[in-house]
């Protein structure tokens, strides 16, 4: 789970990370309160999207204008782009292309920064730990340093026997070019970046960058901090912190039902159960010409009504032009629940466009009579092959019906002038 | 031989009281497999299904001589059962639970260094020598006893390896599901060791997918040590959407491994045999086997 730069702040904050002063806006008078209640002559105006790349971005209606990330020298520049932000999508190289529509900015002092570090944290699949990684050389390229110059990257995998010592600490800070007091304040911080990082069931923490002002201060400019969305059940307070707003359409309801959901470009509505099988199903259209409108896993454990809101959420997509259900049951997945949940979805709203099933594995023969008896308009496919071939050609057809019924229309309409 | 487990092997089931453990215990039991107890803190000195419960899995371990258990645990305690079973020397534990908190696996991660145990997942739907021995969560009517290994990293797509392989009439020596969690027990490089010195086992096939490693590890495995018996591999994703980003950390400390692409290329050069499509894996190894 992914949340905003102001909320991680004010995680850091809570643990003694130093943070800049700043307010989070959702209004342009919020905004100009905040800056002149703070006070100063110079701040940051931050648009709260989750999405990295902010800086280098544009806003869809001002292609050459600049990005989310700014700096006002005055109130009435807080004041200017608040305005510019709030409302518009920013459009950065992490979002979709249409970009992520702005409902806060973040207001900060700003700083007056002479160098700038990266830190990192997160569970390296290759050590089985929690690792640290930390550059003296941060900021927005942090990623083009590491390839060219891999040596100028620290890393640090955490024994979670020991937990992260001040030795450790202190020899991955020596390495950082730090005078002494900053080296100091540094290997605090990296302590106590781990000790949240184990606290929250954080599945990541970024800083990027780590300023050192020139007032000698240390201070995180900007804060990343994602979830382990499987630790969620003991960090309540976390979860209230979720912004509702940042999911697509679809993938709220697919949140509530709990359905791993993913909205994509194509016309052929797919179902599966289980992660692997919903990727292969990708891909086996795709290698027939297809294009998949989605990407969609049930967990093996659904109710019938669950998988129903799937079919439901898959046939909301007007662009769908036929539907794949690729089940191979196994483990507490039968498949007729599947077939249940198709002739449910069927009797709620009536299905427009052609439904393919393959349906294999656990009670298949069974499901498979059961779906016949009620719905015969479903077309069934003996395996993979099968049903990715049948769904591309249903979609092209369909694709085809439309096509013909438009130029009806069409015709029909110059025929009555 | 199969590797891993056979018809000697005597199973304990933890959490065999629960409505997860209930089932999969009798199913286990119908399919014939040798299994001697259950565990359930609370509940030692009843009997389910006909087997002994007991508190604790020492207790198990001391009066049925148990090598395997198989876990069937709430993802809130599921850790702590795997640890119950390190700390009691059971060789090889299962463990079927999913959604299990990441660093909860990063501590039994630790544990394993140290111990006798050999961990199958989380997340994973188990391990199946057809006729002999079935832990987990497999749908039994697919498998057919044959010559074939099959590792798999994704859960549901075991199924379709062990169809394909059993409609070509290869039939499966000994089938394991390796999880699909980040961080796992067994890895691809584990059971292929195991499958190369298995003398019941003429070809493997690996079922991969995108993120992580594993497949890279597996083809740097199968580099330096080149494998006798065919490999066949499929890797799943190459069309899939883009995935969330783990912020710059997640991009330099996976450098550049991860996408299908990388997988296939990296298997390819280890002299694997890739299956482009999911269609075509248990062709793909009938192919292979045919030109010998």
């Amino acid at each position: 789970m992914h949340i905003h730069e102001y909320q991680a702040k004010q995680l850091f904050a809570k643990y003694g990370i130093p943070v800049p002063e700043g307010g989070a806006a959702s209004t342009v008078d919020d905004a100009v309160r905040i800056a002149r209640d703070m006070g100063g002559d110079a701040w940051m105006v931050k648009a709260q999207i989750h999405a990295g790349g902010r800086r280098a971005g544009h806003f869809e209606n001002a292609p050459q204008g600049e990005g989310g990330v700014r700096m006002a020298k005055s109130v009435a520049d807080v004041e200017k782009h608040a305005g510019q932000m709030l409302g518009n999508a920013l459009i950065t190289t992490q979002t979709r292309p249409a970009g992520r529509e702005v409902d806060r900015v973040y207001v900060e002092r700003a700083c007056d920064v002479q160098s700038e570090l990266y830190l990192g944290m997160l569970v390296d699949r290759h050590s089985s730990r929690v690792t640290l990684i930390a550059s003296a050389a941060g900021g927005i390229n942090i990623e083009s340093i590491a390839k060219q110059h891999p040596e100028s990257i620290v890393k640090l995998a955490v024994d979670p026997r020991e937990g992260l010592g001040e030795e450790a600490a202190r020899s991955v800070v020596s390495e950082l070019a730090l005078g002494d007091e900053q080296a100091g304040v540094t290997a605090r911080l990296i302590r106590t970046m781990y000790e949240m990082f184990v606290d929250l069931d954080a599945s990541l923490i970024e800083i990027n960058p780590l300023a050192i002002t020139a007032a000698n201060e240390v201070i995180a400019l900007d804060a990343t901090l994602t979830f382990d969305d499987n630790a969620l059940f003991r960090h309540h307070d976390i979860q209230a912190l979720r912004d509702r707003a940042e999911l697509q359409l679809g993938e709220l309801e697919a949140v509530q039902h709990g359905i791993n959901y993913v909205k994509l470009d194509g016309n052929i509505g797919c179902l599966a159960s289980g992660a692997g099988t919903a990727l292969a199903t990708l891909d086996a259209i795709h290698l027939l010409g297809g294009e998949p409108a989605n990407f969609l896993d049930v967990p093996p454990v659904a109710q019938v009504g669950r998988i129903k809101e799937a079919l439901r959420l898959l046939l909301s997509d007007p662009g769908v032009a036929s539907i794949l259900v690729n089940v191979f049951g196994g483990g507490i997945m039968r498949c007729d629940t599947i077939a249940d949940a198709i002739i449910m979805a069927n009797r709620d709203t009536p299905l427009t466009v052609p439904l393919v099933a393959r349906l294999a594995g656990t009670n298949a023969t069974f499901a498979i009579r059961r779906l016949k008896d009620a719905e015969p308009d479903v077309i069934f496919a003996s395996d993979l092959a099968d049903a990715a071939d049948k769904a591309v050609q249903a979609a092209k057809q369909t694709k085809e019906i439309q096509r013909r019924s438009w130029w009806q229309r069409v015709r029909g309409v110059s025929g009555e002038t | 031989m199969s590797v891993l487990v056979n018809a000697n092997t005597k199973v304990i089931c933890q959490g065999i009281t629960g409505q997860q453990g209930t089932f999969f215990t009798e199913q286990a039991l119908a399919s014939g497999t040798n299994m001697v107890a259950g565990v359930r803190p609370g509940k030692g000195g009843a009997r389910h299904l006909g087997l002994p419960v007991f508190d604790t899995v020492k207790e198990a371990v001391t009066a049925t001589g148990a090598d395997a258990s198989v876990i069937f645990v709430p993802p809130d305690h599921a850790a702590q059962a795997i640890h119950e079973s390190i700390d009691a020397d059971m060789p090889l534990v299962v463990c079927v639970t999913e959604r299990i908190p990441v660093l909860d696996i990063v501590g039994i991660k630790r544990a394993l260094e140290s111990a006798n145990t050999r961990l199958l997942g989380p997340n994973c739907p188990g391990i199946i020598t057809p006729g002999e021995c079935r832990i987990g969560i497999m749908p039994q009517e697919i498998f057919r006893r044959g010559r074939i290994g099959i590792i798999s990293r994704t859960g549901t797509l075991t199924y379709e390896a062990v169809d394909q392989t059993s409609k070509a009439n290869l039939g499966q020596s000994t089938c394991i599901g390796i999880g699909a969690d980040p961080l796992q027990g067994m890895t691809f490089c584990d059971c292929l060791a195991l499958f190369r010195d298995d003398d019941e086992t003429d070809g493997v096939i690996l079922i991969g997918e995108i993120g992580g490693e594993a497949e890279e590890e597996a083809a740097e495995y199968l580099r330096a040590n080149p494998s006798a018996k065919p490999i066949v591999a499929y890797v799943a994703g190459r069309f899939a959407p883009p995935g969330r980003r783990m912020g710059h950390a997640g991009a330099i400390i996976q450098h550049g491994t991860g996408g299908a692409e990388a997988k296939i290329d990296a298997l390819r050069a280890a002299g694997v045999h890739v299956a482009e499509s999911p269609v075509t894996i248990g062709a793909t190894m009938a192919q292979v086997l045919a030109r010998g």
